[in-house]
């Protein structure tokens, strides 16, 4: 009775959440003709046509290839700013600790739609309006507050024993850094270098106010999916959808800390 | 001694100065932006606030956030206890119900429409079984509560796993020998979760709660992609008037409605979390 309960549970769950998604997948590989009978749920074949037009005539691999490139940019900035501070934040005791800790607890909540309007103003006066580099640094500005929050509690969990060892044994502080808890602390750095990728490959208010020409995925398909028939709308969100999914499954085990960390 | 005192602000500065330029300052110039209007420096806000898009555009947004958040959190809270079950499968499912955290408003809005479309699937198996004659139409300026509907349906599938994975947190914290003693006293599986599942829970359902009402202040890829201005929200009429009216003081107008409101929101939840650093350090 019990077991038939939780098989029924987990079903219903799935389809909830999964078929969705087979849904969007499947519509973005029928062939159109397909898609528009009625009589047709399941396809006759499977097209990849949708998704090859989106890419190359319409513009998708230029703006997939902007959005990879703005979150490079984002994680990098982050990470070089991030790390230091998350790590200060766990070994030393200094005043205005707390302090620190709510500003960025405060500026996690501020929402890019706050800021964007008035971040062109600012890139205007710095040359820096319609560039990928410009949407970059503000999707850094966004993931940064989690970089601190997430790699603060990555590095409490590496003992300062450790450190503490290397440098009884002649490392400075900074070597013992590099050498003893950066190869620690390395997979759950990795882990919040695809959380923030995700974030930043998922944002859309600031990359469309933010660039005209150089628009991200998500923007690009935001100003041009209303025009464009269903079939370009569905390989838009097949093509939206997959990477994020990648990712999230090869986080899956920090999947909990992680938004735990980022979200309490 | 003095520089190892001074180390921890050297590593901490790079970020504040960071976030001070990309976010203290562009704040400030919202501020500046939207207070400045050839009608004096009330201009933009008697504009914006007495036009009808903007109370419409307000009020949908509360609307939305009032629907959307409850059935999250009760959905939600049934999730969290099923997969804290730990039963065989429990972590395929946890990973299952995680899959819509990594989709952005976008996708999901896409996806949502590859099902309510004229020809979408649910047209397809519904005219199939015969259950209907004609397709149903749910997008549209025609369809606006329908519209609605399918917004609130998106909402609920996108953003639940959000506050799930925050309230599993909340469980998995929870010390399991209050439930044991439970047992000892013979409970009922409904009189734990009320006498101690939930109180335990209230922490993690407080931060989970105002964490939605921050986003759902913020919702616009799902209300823009599928209803456009049809139902206007306010991050999609700063988009309007940023993006296609090129208004930055209106748009700004609009922005910093959104912020004072997440500012409120914030306020109450950074206090919550500071009482609960607070407790923390009460109990050691």
């Amino acid at each position: 009775m019990k077991r038939f309960f939780y098989i029924l549970a987990f079903t219903a769950v799935s389809l909830w959440f999964l078929g969705p998604l087979f849904f969007i997948f499947l519509a973005s590989l029928t062939p159109a003709s397909d898609f528009y009978d009625w009589t047709r749920i399941l396809p006759t074949k499977l097209t990849f046509e949708h998704i090859y037009k989106l890419l190359v005539n319409l513009g998708g691999w230029r703006a997939l290839l902007t959005s990879v490139q703005v979150a490079g940019i984002a994680i990098g900035i982050s990470f070089a700013f991030g790390i230091p501070a998350g790590y200060a934040l766990t070994r030393y005791r200094f005043r205005g600790k707390n302090m620190v800790k709510l500003v960025m607890l405060f500026t996690r909540s501020v929402p890019l739609v706050v800021i964007a309007v008035s971040l062109v103003t600012l890139y205007l006066r710095l040359n820096l309006a319609d560039t990928v580099l410009g949407v970059g640094l503000a999707h850094a500005a966004m993931v940064l507050p989690f970089v601190v929050l997430i790699t603060s509690s990555v590095f409490s969990g590496i003992f300062v024993e450790y450190e503490e060892a290397g440098m009884v044994f002649g490392l400075s502080r900074f070597g013992a850094f590099i050498r003893i808890t950066m190869p620690l602390a390395l997979p759950g750095l990795a882990a919040s270098a695809i959380f923030a990728f995700i974030m930043s490959w998922n944002e859309v208010f600031a990359a469309s106010v933010l660039a005209i020409t150089n628009r991200t995925l998500p923007a690009h398909i935001l100003s041009t999916a209303m025009a464009s028939p269903d079939y370009f709308k569905f390989a838009a969100g097949t093509i939206m959808a997959v990477p994020a999914l990648v990712f999230i499954f090869i986080i899956r085990k920090y999947l909990i800390s992680m938004w735990g960390i980022s979200l309490k | 001694m003095r520089r190892e005192y001074l180390v921890p602000f050297f590593l901490i500065l790079p970020a504040l100065i960071y976030l001070v330029v990309f976010i203290g300052f562009p704040i400030v110039g919202t501020f500046q932006l939207s207070f400045s209007s050839p009608e004096g420096w009330l201009g933009n806000f008697k504009y914006v606030f007495s036009s009808k898009d903007f109370q419409n555009a307000l009020l949908n947004t509360l609307i939305l956030a009032a629907i959307v958040i409850p059935i999250q959190l009760a959905l939600a809270i049934a999730l969290a206890l099923l997969v804290n079950k730990k039963w065989a499968g429990y972590r395929t499912l946890l990973y299952i119900i995680a899959t819509p955290l990594a989709l952005s408003d976008v996708t999901a809005a896409l996806i949502s429409y590859s099902i309510f479309a004229p020809n979408g699937y649910l047209n397809k198996i519904l005219l199939s079984l015969n259950w209907i004659e004609r397709p149903l139409y749910f997008f549209g300026y025609m369809f606006k509560s329908r519209e609605f509907f399918v917004i609130v349906l998106t909402e609920v599938w996108r953003a639940t796993p959000l506050v799930f994975v925050i309230l599993l947190a909340g469980l998995q914290s929870i010390n399991t020998e209050y439930l044991e003693a439970a047992d000892v006293f013979g409970f009922s599986p409904w009189k734990k979760f009320v006498k101690i599942t939930l109180p335990l829970l209230k922490p993690s359902i407080v931060s989970a709660l105002l964490i939605r009402t921050l986003f759902a202040f913020q919702i616009f890829g799902v209300a823009w992609l599928l209803a456009g201005r049809d139902i206007p929200v306010l991050s999609g009429e700063t988009y309007y008037w940023y993006v296609l009216r090129n208004n930055r003081n209106v748009a700004s107008t609009y922005a910093l409605v959104i912020a004072i409101i997440t500012f409120i929101v914030g306020w109450f939840y950074i206090g919550t979390i500071r009482s609960k650093h607070l407790e923390e350090g009460v109990r050691q």
